[in-house]
C-alpha cells in the first residue's frame, strides 16, 4: 500500500518531530474539491442520462438559437459541408423502427451525417453543451441546448414541429433514435474484457511467410496523378542532401529566404481559419469585403479597429473574435491587401 | 544480422548517377505543365538543369584536376568568427533545415482549427519525434494555458467510487513521485485516407499522424488512490480537457490499474508544448491519440462508458454490415518504411539503407520483415535498440538497388505474435469504408527512373 521505501520511512519518522505528522498513505498534496467546483465542471451526460440537467426547449425556440448561432457554419438545414460534415440527413422513418440506419449498409451512399451515426442522444446533448457554438463554447443555457437539439431532431424528421424536448422527453427520443442499435463492442480494439466478459481475438490473421509467399504482387491501386501535385512540391518536403531527394511535383514553394505572400501572412495570422479570399467561410470572403467598401474613405482605419476589437452584425450574426495577436504593421498590411481585393499573387 | 555485404561492395564500384538532384529551376511553363498533370517533361527539364545548376558535382568539375573547391579554398565558416553562446536562448534548427515541417493535407478538413498537421516521417531519424514536429490534431484550436491557473480535478459519478474528490495545482502534481517513459502516440485515423484506395503521395500524409516522445508525469493510479478510489466498483474513467472542445474519452479501469496511464507534464525533457496539451495531458500507451486528452482538467470515475461525441460519432469503425465498432482504442501492430518512400527518388543505383518504424499498442515489436518484391519474398530487418513496449522501434535493412523496378514493404510482428495484415486481409475483415485503424502493410513502388510512389498491394 505505502509507496515509500524503507529509507524514506525512516526519514519521515525522523522528520516527524519537526512538523505535523502525516498519514503515510497520504501525500498531503491537493485539496478537497468544493461542491460548487464539482458542479461547475461536472458537465458530462451519460447514455443512461446520469448528469442530465433539468430544463426544456421547443422546436420553435430552437429555430431561433439555430439560425442565430449555428446556421452560419452548419447551414440552414444542418446540411452544410463548408465548416464541418453535414449534421442532418440520410435517415428514414423505417430506420426509426429498426434502430439501424439502412443507408450505412450501402457502400454507394456517400454521406455519414451525425444523426445517421449516433446511437445515444445523450451524446449530442452533452457535446453541444460543452463545445458549441464552436467559436463560443459553453455559452448556451441548458434550455437553449434542449431547444436547439429539439430543432435539430425536427430538421432530421425525428420529432414533430410542436415538440418540446426536456429531461423526460429526451428518453422517448432515445427509443426512436434511428441508429440506436448501430454499435457493436465485440472487437479486439477495446483494451478490456468488460463488454464481452472475455478477451476478443484480433480480426486479421497474417502469417509471417518468408519465401515464395505468392506468385506475384497484385497491385490494386496506384497514386492518381492529380494527388501527386496536389500536395505541393515534394522536393521542398525532403532534405536537399542525403541519401534521397523529393520528386519535383510543382513550383518550388519555399526556397530559403523566399518572399512571403500576403496570403501567407493571412494564414500565419490565423485569418484563414475563418476567411478565404474568394469564398465565404465563417467570415465573409475578402473579395466581398473589398466590393462592399469600394470607394469609401477611411475604411482602412475602421476595419483595423474592427478586426482588433472583434465584433459582428455586418455580415451576419457570427462574431469575429478580437484579433489581438497580429502585429500593428502586419494588420495594416492585411487590411490594405483585403481592401485591394486580396489578390493571391501578392 | 548483416546480409548481402559482399553484393553491396561489388555494386559500390564507380558509375554515373542515373539522375541529378532537383533544384529550384522550374519556369512558369514547366509549372503550368505540372499543374495540368503532365509530368513527362520533368525528366527533360532535369537533364537540362543538371548542366546549368552548380551542385557538389558541378563544382568539383571546375578544379577537377586538383579536387573540390570546398576543400581547396578556405570557406567562410573556417575563416571568420562564429556566433556567441546563447545567441538564440532557445535553440532553433539550422536555416538549411527548412523542408521537414508539419504540413496539412489539402482538402482533408474544412477549417484549420479542427484539423490535422502531419509529422514529416520521411526525413526523421531514430525513434524520438522533436517536439516542434509532433503531429497535431485539434478539434477546437489549441490553447496556451497559464499553468498557475490550471487545475486538475478528480471526481466520481457517485461517492461510492471515490471518497475524496480533489483539486490539484501544477505545484501539487509536480511534487508527486514521477516517472519518465517513452511511448508512441498514433491518431486512430492515421492512414485513414487510404482505406479505399491510394490517395496521398508521401509517408508524411499516409502515416504522419504518429509521434513518439519521452513523457514525464504521475501515474493516474497514484492520483486516484490519493483520492480514495474504489477500484472494485469503478470500471471506467472519463478524461476531460480544459480547451473549448473539452474533449472527453472513456478509458477502462484495467489500463489505469496497470500503472501505465500517466498524467503527464513533461515531454522530451521539457514541459509539454501547447499544441500537445501544455501544461497537462493524459498519456494512454498503446491507445489511439484521441484518448490522450490534452489540457487535461478532470478525470471522473464511473461504472459505465460515456459515449462522448468522439467515441459515439467519430473514432467509430464502420463495418461492411453497416454496424460501427464503438470504443475502438488499441493501435494494432503496424510498420512503414520511411525512406525510401512515396514521393522520393533514388538518384543512383547501389546501396540504400532501407529504414522505417514499427510499433504495436500491445507491447514490444518482436520482428520486422522487409520485402523488395511486393511480398513474394521477405528478409528480416535489423531492429535498432532500444526496443520498448508501446514505443516506436526503428528498423533498418540493407538494399542493393540494381536499377530495376521493385516494391518495398515492411511487415511488423509484435510480442503477442500478431502479424501486420495485408490490404487484402484487412479489407476482407473490415471492408473499405472505415476511417480508423488502418494498419495494413504499406507498399512503395520503385521504377527505373528512381521515382518512388505509393501503391497498394493486396
Ligand atoms: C464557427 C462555426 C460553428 C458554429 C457557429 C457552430 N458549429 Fe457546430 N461544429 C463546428 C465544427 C468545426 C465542428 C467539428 C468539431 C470537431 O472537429 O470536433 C462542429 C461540430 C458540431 C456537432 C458534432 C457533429 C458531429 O458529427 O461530430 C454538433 C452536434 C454541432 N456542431 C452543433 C452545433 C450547434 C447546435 C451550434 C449552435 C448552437 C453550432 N454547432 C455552432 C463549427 C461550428
Ligand atoms: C474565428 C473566425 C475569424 C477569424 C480568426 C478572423 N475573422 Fe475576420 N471575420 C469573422 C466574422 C464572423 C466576420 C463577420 C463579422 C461581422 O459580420 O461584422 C469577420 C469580418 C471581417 C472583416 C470585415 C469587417 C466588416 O466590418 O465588414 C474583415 C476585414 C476581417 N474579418 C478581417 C480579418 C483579419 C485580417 C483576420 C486575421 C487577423 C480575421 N478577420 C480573423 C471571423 C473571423
Amino acid at each position: 500500500m505505502s509507496r515509500f521505501s524503507k529509507t524514506a520511512l525512516a526519514l519521515v519518522a525522523a522528520l516527524a518531530a519537526a512538523g505535523p505528522a502525516r498519514a503515510l498513505d497520504d501525500y498531503g498534496l491537493g485539496r478537497a474539491a468544493t461542491p460548487a467546483e464539482i458542479n461547475a465542471w461536472n458537465i458530462d451526460v451519460r447514455p443512461d442520462f446520469a448528469g442530465l440537467p433539468k430544463g426544456s426547449g421547443s422546436v420553435d425556440q430552437g429555430q431561433t438559437v439555430w439560425e442565430g448561432k449555428c446556421a452560419a457554419c452548419h447551414g440552414t438545414f444542418g446540411e452544410s459541408n463548408k465548416v464541418f460534415n453535414p449534421l442532418i440527413g440520410g435517415v428514414t422513418k423505417d430506420d426509426m423502427k429498426t434502430g439501424h440506419v439502412a443507408a450505412l449498409m450501402r457502400p454507394d451512399f456517400p454521406d455519414r451525417t451525425t444523426f445517421m451515426k449516433v446511437a445515444t442522444i445523450s451524446t449530442v446533448f452533452d457535446y453541444i453543451r460543452r463545445a458549441m457554438p464552436w467559436n463560443a463554447p459553453k455559452s448556451l443555457s441548458d434550455d437553449q441546448v434542449y431547444a436547439v437539439l429539439a430543432y435539430m431532431l425536427n430538421l432530421a424528421e425525428i420529432v414533430p414541429d410542436d415538440y418540446v424536448l426536456n429531461d423526460q422527453t429526451i428518453r422517448d427520443v432515445q427509443k426512436i433514435l434511428p441508429n440506436r442499435n448501430g454499435m457493436t463492442y465485440d472487437h479486439a480494439m477495446w483494451p478490456s474484457t468488460v463488454f464481452s466478459g472475455k478477451a476478443v481475438k484480433p480480426d486479421t490473421h497474417n502469417a509471417a511467410c518468408m519465401k515464395n509467399c505468392k506468385a506475384a504482387p497484385e497491385i490494386a491501386s496506384f497514386l492518381p496523378d492529380s494527388a501527386l501535385s496536389s500536395h505541393g512540391n515534394i522536393a521542398d518536403q525532403n532534405r536537399r542532401f542525403g541519401a534521397i531527394r523529393g520528386q519535383v511535383t510543382g513550383p518550388s514553394g519555399a526556397p530559403a529566404g523566399a518572399k512571403k505572400t500576403m496570403a501567407d501572412l493571412a494564414e500565419a495570422s490565423g485569418c484563414l481559419q475563418c476567411h478565404r479570399p474568394d469564398s465565404k467561410l465563417i467570415g465573409p470572403a475578402y473579395q466581398e469585403v473589398a466590393q462592399k467598401y469600394k470607394g469609401q474613405q477611411d475604411m482602412a482605419g475602421k476595419l483595423f479597429a474592427k478586426i482588433r476589437a472583434g465584433g459582428g452584425g455586418v455580415w451576419g450574426d457570427v462574431e469575429m473574435p478580437a484579433q489581438t495577436e497580429v502585429k500593428d504593421e502586419d494588420l495594416k498590411a492585411l487590411v490594405a491587401w483585403i481592401l485591394n481585393g486580396a489578390p493571391t499573387n501578392q | 544480422m548483416q546480409r548481402d555485404v559482399e553484393g553491396i561492395r561489388d555494386c559500390a564500384a564507380d558509375r554515373a548517377r542515373i539522375r541529378k538532384a532537383p533544384e529550384n529551376f522550374l519556369g512558369a511553363e514547366e509549372i503550368a505543365a505540372v499543374r495540368s498533370g503532365r509530368r513527362d517533361f520533368l525528366r527533360g527539364a532535369l537533364l537540362a538543369a543538371a548542366a546549368a545548376v552548380g551542385g557538389g558535382r558541378a563544382a568539383a568539375a571546375e578544379s577537377a584536376s586538383q579536387g573540390e573547391d570546398v576543400i581547396l579554398k578556405p570557406q567562410p565558416w573556417s575563416t571568420s568568427l562564429g556566433q556567441p553562446v546563447a545567441a538564440t536562448p532557445y535553440g532553433m534548427p539550422s536555416k538549411y533545415e527548412n523542408t521537414l515541417l508539419r504540413r496539412q493535407s489539402p482538402g482533408l478538413t474544412q477549417v484549420a482549427a479542427a484539423s490535422v498537421s502531419f509529422m514529416p516521417l520521411q526525413g526523421m531519424f531514430g525513434i524520438i519525434t522533436p517536439s516542434g514536429l509532433h503531429f497535431e490534431r485539434h478539434h477546437q484550436g489549441w490553447q496556451d494555458i497559464d499553468p498557475s491557473r490550471h487545475r486538475f480535478m478528480i471526481n466520481g459519478s457517485s461517492p461510492e467510487f471515490i471518497r475524496k474528490p480533489k483539486v490539484y495545482t501544477m505545484d501539487d502534481l509536480m511534487r508527486f513521485p514521477s516517472v519518465s517513459r517513452m511511448h508512441f502516440i498514433e491518431c486512430g485515423a492515421n492512414t485513414g485516407m487510404e482505406w479505399g484506395n491510394v490517395a496521398v503521395p508521401t509517408v508524411q500524409y499516409t502515416h504522419g499522424m504518429l509521434s513518439c516522445s519521452e513523457y514525464t508525469g504521475v501515474p493516474l493510479r497514484t492520483l486516484l488512490e490519493d483520492c480514495g478510489a474504489d477500484f472494485k466498483k469503478a470500471k471506467f474513467v472519463l478524461a476531460e480537457g480544459a480547451d473549448g472542445s473539452s474533449m472527453t474519452r472513456t478509458i477502462p479501469i484495467e489500463l489505469v490499474l496497470s500503472g501505465e496511464v500517466l498524467v503527464a507534464y513533461g515531454q522530451n525533457g521539457e514541459m509539454l508544448r501547447p499544441e500537445n496539451g501544455y501544461p497537462l495531458r493524459l498519456v494512454v500507451p498503446g491507445v489511439q491519440g484521441v484518448s490522450w486528452v490534452k489540457w487535461l482538467r478532470r478525470v471522473k470515475l464511473g461504472d459505465m462508458p460515456w459515449a462522448t461525441k468522439d467515441e459515439a460519432v467519430h473514432y467509430i469503425d464502420l463495418m461492411p454490415d453497416g454496424q460501427h465498432r464503438q470504443y475502438t482504442s488499441i493501435q494494432e501492430a503496424k510498420s512503414v518504411i520511411t525512406s525510401p518512400s512515396g514521393g522520393q527518388m533514388l538518384l543512383d543505383k547501389g546501396f540504400y539503407n532501407v529504414t522505417g518504424l514499427a510499433w504495436s499498442g500491445r507491447g514490444k515489436i518482436k520482428r520486422v520483415d522487409v520485402s523488395f518484391d511486393g511480398g513474394v519474398n521477405w528478409v528480416e530487418a535489423n531492429l535498432q535498440g532500444p526496443v520498448l513496449s508501446k514505443c516506436l522501434t526503428r528498423f533498418n535493412a540493407p538494399w542493393n538497388w540494381d536499377g530495376k523496378p521493385a516494391i518495398l514493404q515492411s511487415r511488423a510482428m509484435d510480442e503477442t505474435g500478431f502479424v501486420q495484415p495485408t490490404y487484402g486481409q484487412l479489407r476482407e475483415a473490415r471492408g473499405r469504408r472505415s476511417i480508423y485503424h488502418n494498419n495494413a502493410i504499406q507498399s512503395w513502388k520503385v521504377v527505373e527512373s528512381g521515382d518512388v510512389s505509393n501503391v497498394q498491394v493486396l
